[in-house]
Formats: C-alpha cells, structure tokens, sequence
C-alpha cells in the first residue's frame, strides 16, 4: 500500500499526471476516488474490496473526466483487459494513461465491507476463479506481493451456465424472459461498462426504434440481447454490469456463455494484449458454418 | 372508436387474394389440433446480389414453394443486424430466413464473413436464450440456385410449421400494443 501511494504521489509531484484514479477508504467499505492533490495520495488503499472497475472513467463517454489532464490509473488485471479493449478500438491512446498494476488475488463479491475480509468460497467474487491475468503486463508500475490464487467459489459461472444450458429451451426461455421482465431500463448496465463506448446507444434511437424504450419484458429481451451481443468477444468479465444492476439480473451468465461461444468457435480469449483484433469485426476463411445450410 | 382502417384494408386484401395465395402445402402438416391449419409467417432477409437473384429464378423458373415467406432485399447480409431478426419476432414473424452469397461470391467481398461470425455467435447466444434455432434458418444460397432456395424456404416452412405460431414471444407483448394478426393467417408484417 505504501509503495502505490509512494508511485503516486511521485506521479503527480513531478507532474507526469494531473490526476489519480484509485480507491479509498470510505464509511461503508472502499469506494472509487479521484486524487489530484499529492498531500491526498495517503488516501489510496488496495485490498480485497477494491471491486469496481475504474477503466470505465476511461470511457470516451465520460469526457468530463479526459479534461481533468492526463490520468494515472490504478489496475487488477481484469482492469488491464479493459484498457487493452479500448486502446484494440482506437478509443484510447497508450499515452492518455499511467496505468498503476496491482498484483491481484481476487476480490469480493461487494465492496460494502468495513475491513477488507479475507476471501472465501461465500465472499469472492465468482469471477475471480481461473483468473488468467492476476499479474497484467499493459502497465506502467506493477505494485504488491505475489497474490494467493482466489478460492472457487461455492459454484463457479461456469458451473450455473452449464446448469442453464441443460435445462431444455423452454426452460431456458422463462427463465431469461423471467429475469429481463424484472428490467426497469435505467441503462446502469450500460452507463458503468468500461466498453459501452457509443456516444449514442441504439437503444435511445427513435427513429427508426429498434429497441421499445419503455420497460416491458419484449423491449427488455431486445435490449439484454442487443447489449450482450454487442460486448460479444470484448466483455472482459469485469461483473460491473450484474453488481449495479438494481434489480439483480444475472448478466455475468450472459456474458459469460458469449466468452464461451467465442471460445469455442474462434479460440478466442480476451487479454490485456490490445494488438489481439476481437473476433466480431474480425473473419478467418474457414470459420465454422455448421449452423448455415 | 375511430374505425381501423387497417383493419378494413386488411380485410380488403384479403378479399381481393392480394399477396395471400393458398399456400402450397409443404410437407406432413402435424396431425390434429389447432396448429394443423397454421400458415407460419416467415420474413427473409436476403442479399440483393445473390439470394434476392436466386429467389427471383425460383420465381421466374416457376418453381412452387411455399408462400409463407416475405422477403425483404438488403445490399449485404453484412447489413443485417441482428436486430432486424428480433424486430421480425417482435412484430409477428414465426421464424425468419437469413441468406446471402455464398463464401468467396460476396459482391463486397467480406460482407458475408462477417456476417457469418455475427449471426453464428447470435444463432447460440438465441438458443441459449431459449428460442428454438429451427425458427432461425441461416443459409448460402447463390443467383444461379433457385431450386436450392425453395428447398430452403420449404425446409424453413415445414421446420416452423411443426414448431406452432411463436406464441412465447407474442406474449412478452406489452398489453396495449394493438390488435395482433389472427393467428394462422399469412397478412403480412405490418411496418407501423
């Protein structure tokens, strides 16, 4: 922890960034903070609550927070696979950003704790298990000790994805048509994405309206659908989307079975290597076709 | 309440058998009930260069098919959003049809491909949704192949027939979204 909010106040002193985007301590757990003043940088903290993903603030919709100055920013490795994604789109230039890495070992599943809790299979985030980028290589600094591996979870997303799809369709089908009627439209999934980058979502289009903007359960499935096929290849499992989701649908599920179309059908796995071109957007001659007559 | 002069132009069309033929009957209809009667309502999205040329050989050639399909001409399949495919669901379609060029022939030259990986990813990420992918029918089918399209259409027709009308998605329907099309006639989707 001293050596992150050593880097940064040395960042900021001699003037390499105008602002640092880390974590802090606050009344009911760790929340985002942004620092500019090097006085403040005793404020940063690391450990298992810091879950939010800040590559969000990076998003070129927030270009409130680009006229702050150059940014330094404080990374997990999944956050790193978000930076990777935007600099992949040509949203982001590598010199925009200091990128801080932390080693990580995992988080927890809220980020409401008073002290940072040690990880067990009931708190962690269920993202967390298999992580493959505990130790990103897009940074600038990497910070901390090498991490533990982060516990399995009580059941792991792939383990419920896998449970899903042995249901048969109907089955299937009340249970998405069930969690998307819940959905009130208010976009959060879409407004804390790191990677939701339009400046206008086809989703507040009204002419022609693609997606019915009031919230009733056809316009919801047009809208959940339409939201994880355009992350499809580029969602870097951050979990934001399903953590602010105030009426709790299991995005994570979604995203998660798109990883593993992908996968399966284009061996492709999303890194923090922003030269890896994502598969949708992207073709090979030979792509699998079994699905077309 | 104002008369709906939807409701009657409808009811003209019908009358006058514009665009409302008897369909051919398209292999086995399901034995019994209700759905033994149901004329599925198919919307295609075809590619102008090859598909729409290739339906319209089918067309020109005489061959009989099924008349449950309405094709709407893109440039591309590369221009078919996915959307398009869910705008079909939503305003009455049973199933849809998406064809273009065969791999190699895409008159922009990699409209198809892209389109390929696009409509793979939606074809499971549907299925894993829960829609039945025998409503979706994805296919390659060239200007010179118009026999090869009514096999597609036939298939696709037979394939949703059996299937029944797409009543769950009808459902999700909000409640004052207006009058739907009587279950089992073919009129066609209305572009309100």
């Amino acid at each position: 922890m001293n050596e992150l909010r050593e880097i940064a106040r040395t960042l900021l002193t001699d003037g390499t960034v105008r602002v640092i985007i880390g974590w802090e301590e606050a009344r009911r757990g760790a929340r985002p903070v942004f620092i500019t003043d090097p006085a403040d940088t005793d404020r940063l903290i690391f450990d298992t609550r810091c879950v939010h993903n800040l590559i969000t603030y990076l998003n070129p919709r927030r270009d409130n927070v680009a006229e702050l100055g150059k940014i330094g920013l404080v990374v997990k490795g999944c956050d790193a696979k978000a930076v990777a994604g935007l600099l992949r789109e040509a949203q982001l230039t590598r010199d925009d950003v200091v990128l801080i890495g932390v080693r990580c070992g995992g988080v927890l599943e809220e980020a409401e704790h008073p002290e940072a809790a040690p990880l067990s299979p009931e708190n962690v985030a269920p993202r967390c298990y298999g992580c493959d980028n505990r130790e990103p290589d897009l940074v600038d600094h990497l910070l901390g000790e090498s991490q533990p591996e982060p516990p399995r979870p009580v059941m792991t997303i792939d383990e419920r994805v896998a449970a899903l799809d042995a249901q048969p369709l109907e089955e299937r089908w009340a249970f998405w048509t069930e969690q998307f009627s819940k959905c009130v439209r208010c976009y959060a999934c879409r407004q804390v994405c790191p990677l939701c980058v339009c400046e206008r979502c086809v989703a507040e289009k009204s002419r022609p309206q693609w997606i019915e903007a009031s919230p009733h359960p056809r316009g919801n499935l047009s809208w959940n659908i339409t939201r994880a096929l355009h992350l499809a290849g580029r969602c870097v499992d951050c979990g934001e989307c399903e953590r602010f989701c105030p009426v709790g649908i299991p995005l994570t599920l979604v995203n998660r079975k798109l990883q593993q179309i992908v996968a399966e059908r284009y061996g492709y796995t999303v890194s923090d290597d922003p030269e890896n071109p994502a598969p949708i957007g992207d073709y090979r001659l030979d792509d699998q076709q079994e699905f077309i007559k | 309440m104002l008369p709906d002069h939807r409701e009657e132009k409808r009811g003209e069309r019908r009358q006058h058998g514009l665009g409302d033929g008897p369909p051919v009957e398209v292999g086995a209809a399901p034995a019994g009930g209700e759905a033994a009667g149901f004329q599925p309502r198919i919307t295609a999205f075809v590619c102008n260069w090859c598909t729409y040329t290739g339906a319209d050989l089918a067309g020109t050639s005489r061959l009989h098919m099924a008349s449950n399909v309405r094709i709407i001409r893109l440039p591309c399949t590369g221009r078919i959003d996915p959307l398009f495919i869910i705008k079909a669901f939503e305003r009455g379609a049973d199933g849809v049809i998406v064809s273009g060029c065969h791999p190699a022939d895409c008159h922009y030259t990699l409209g198809n491909y892209h389109a390929r990986r696009r409509f793979a990813v939606f074809h499971d990420l549907m299925e894993f949704i829960g829609v039945d992918p025998r409503r979706m029918t994805f296919s390659w089918v060239s200007a010179s192949e118009g026999a090869k399209w009514r096999d597609v259409v036939n298939e696709a027709v037979t394939n949703v027939r059996a299937l029944g009308p797409f009543e769950a998605y009808r459902a999700l329907a909000p409640e004052d979204a207006g009058v739907a099309a009587p279950a089992g006639s073919s009129a066609e989707i209305e572009a309100s």
